[in-house]
């Protein structure tokens, strides 16, 4: 093959593969804008609701228990090294709480949440896809999106702040323990690190970062599901491309959120 | 009465219904038959609206329904019940949930009334105390009865089976085909049956339709079926594979 038709080729490729990402881009958008839609028909089956949050919220406590407290470890054992002659320890609380309220908390609970959920709002879709119960369902008259996708998103939205809360808590235990047992530093200095380097504003840009993020993981994991294709092959796709693609758009957003937040909304 | 004009469909590159006509009388079975991947199940889903045509139409009871939006398309869809090739039950529901479901959302039915409904449909399709049970436990051929019971709780007008034979042992198979009969007589439901399981078609057909190359090729009575000259009927009723039905 000559040079032109391996350019032709490659440009074709590039074309297809472009074409394939903007239609994703356009049927994501009209799966929020359906999900929207049926909000308040969807919530309506509030059991359902309450499933989905024990499910993604109450199961996958213990994960991000283990993961925020070694979080605040870390974290802690980092900023002494780094302040080491250069920045009194006095401040470790407070580089320990910014650093987890603002970016650590939110993000890491995204990643393990959207990892753990996310393939399993997939995989499970995915397999009522390929065996036709979502068929069944439209067949009987019931939206899919109503009755599968409103309860799933409407509980990863509520949960995912209250996962990352509880996750700043532990992860600033986590680092309090470390501070106080390793490096030296007294209970009291810690908490007062804590005290004098606390913002509310640090805390909301969290908690509004949660919010998307919860979207971001029910809205892919449902929408990978909804769109497997033939057989157990294409439910391990599914579940994969969900994964990659909430914790891919969690970092991306998350960039951009903190862009818009600390140079226009909290910005002082 | 259902009646089906030009209607085509193409699926990736194939073209799978092709200018298909059928008219389904009111009140009696008709089974759709056609060997494996001639499209016949894509027909029962554009008979109930999961796909969409690229040109024809399909007329229910004298309303047009291609092209009908979501709203209309439920309207159309309470009357029709739907027995599935894997019955697609779902699974994180309990066998009487599943049945349950369609009253739950669809009628005012009280709980009591609900127990009620699905015991007596469970009843109709030979299964009793089964209702705690998930359908992961079922055997292949409960679950198909359990599939029946759900796709009859509404009392459709219209019952579609697709396949409902495949993958069952023959007497379990006879069992199906015999409640498939029965509850014809029971609800006078009008049946769309399709099926590529010739003993099926003779035991459930008033009227047998054969499909091949996206086009409906005969229709006639299991009578007809037998003593036609058409060259396709008579392989498939036959099951030769030698023929002007290409093997692929």
């Amino acid at each position: 093959m000559n040079d032109n038709g391996l350019t032709a080729r490659g440009v074709g490729f590039l074309w297809n593969r472009a074409a394939d990402w903007m239609a994703d881009v356009g049927r994501i958008a009209l799966l929020v804008g359906d999900t929207l839609r049926m909000l308040g028909r969807g919530l309506r089956s509030f059991r359902l609701v309450v499933d989905e949050m024990h499910a993604i919220g109450v199961q996958s406590l213990v994960l991000v228990l283990i993961v925020s407290l070694f979080t605040g470890a870390v974290a802690a054992v980092q900023a002494a090294y780094q302040f080491s002659n250069v920045v009194p320890l006095k401040y470790i609380g407070s580089v320990i709480l910014r650093s987890v309220i603002i970016e650590l908390g939110p993000v890491l609970t995204a990643l393990i949440v959207g990892g753990r959920v996310g393939a399993a709002i997939a995989a499970e879709l995915g397999t009522m896809r390929v065996t036709e119960q979502i068929d069944a369902l439209e067949a009987m008259a019931i939206n899919p999106v109503r009755y599968l996708v409103v309860p799933r998103v409407v509980a990863s939205i509520v949960m995912l702040p209250i996962l990352v809360m509880i996750a700043n808590a532990v992860a600033i235990f986590g680092g309090y323990v470390v501070s106080v047992t390793s490096i030296g530093v007294s209970s009291h200095t810690y908490v007062s690190g804590l005290q004098d380097f606390f913002y509310m504003k640090d805390l909301y840009s969290g908690l509004i970062k949660a919010v998307v993020f919860g979207a971001i993981i029910g809205w892919m994991g449902c929408y990978h599901g909804f769109r497997t294709e033939g057989g157990a092959e294409g439910v391990g796709q599914a579940t994969t491309r969900a994964v990659v693609s909430s914790c891919v758009l969690v970092l991306v957003s998350d960039y951009v959120l903190a862009s818009v937040l600390f140079k226009f909304i909290f910005a002082s | 009465m259902i009646r089906i004009r030009g209607l085509s469909k193409k699926l990736g590159r194939k073209q799978v219904l092709k200018d298909l006509d059928l008219d389904i009388p009111t009140g009696r079975n008709t089974v759709i038959m056609g060997p494996s991947g001639t499209g016949k199940s894509v027909l029962l889903k554009h008979i109930i609206g999961l796909m969409t045509p690229d040109s024809g139409t399909i007329e229910v009871d004298g309303r047009v329904v291609t092209g009908l939006g979501e709203r209309g398309w439920n309207e159309v869809r309470m009357r029709f019940g739907m027995l599935f090739q894997g019955s697609a039950l779902f699974d994180s529901l309990t066998v009487g949930e599943n049945i349950a479901l369609p009253l739950r959302e669809h009628t005012d039915l009280t709980e009591a009334e609900i127990r009620d409904r699905v015991a007596e449909r469970l009843e109709w399709v030979g299964l009793r105390g089964v209702e705690d049970m998930k359908p992961a436990s079922l055997s292949g051929g409960m679950r198909k009865r359990v599939g029946l019971a759900r796709a009859i709780a509404m009392d459709p007008a219209y019952i579609l089976y697709d396949e409902p034979t495949t993958g069952l042992d023959p007497i379990m198979s006879d069992v199906i085909n015999r409640l498939v009969r029965g509850l014809q007589e029971r609800i006078g439901a009008t049946s769309i049956i399709v099926t590529h399981d010739m003993a099926s078609a003779w035991q459930l057909g008033d009227r047998l339709a054969l499909l091949h190359g996206g086009k409906v090729v005969f229709t006639g009575t299991p009578e007809e079926a037998r003593t036609t000259g058409n060259e396709l009927v008579r392989q498939f009723v036959e099951g030769s594979s030698e023929g002007p039905i290409g093997v692929v």
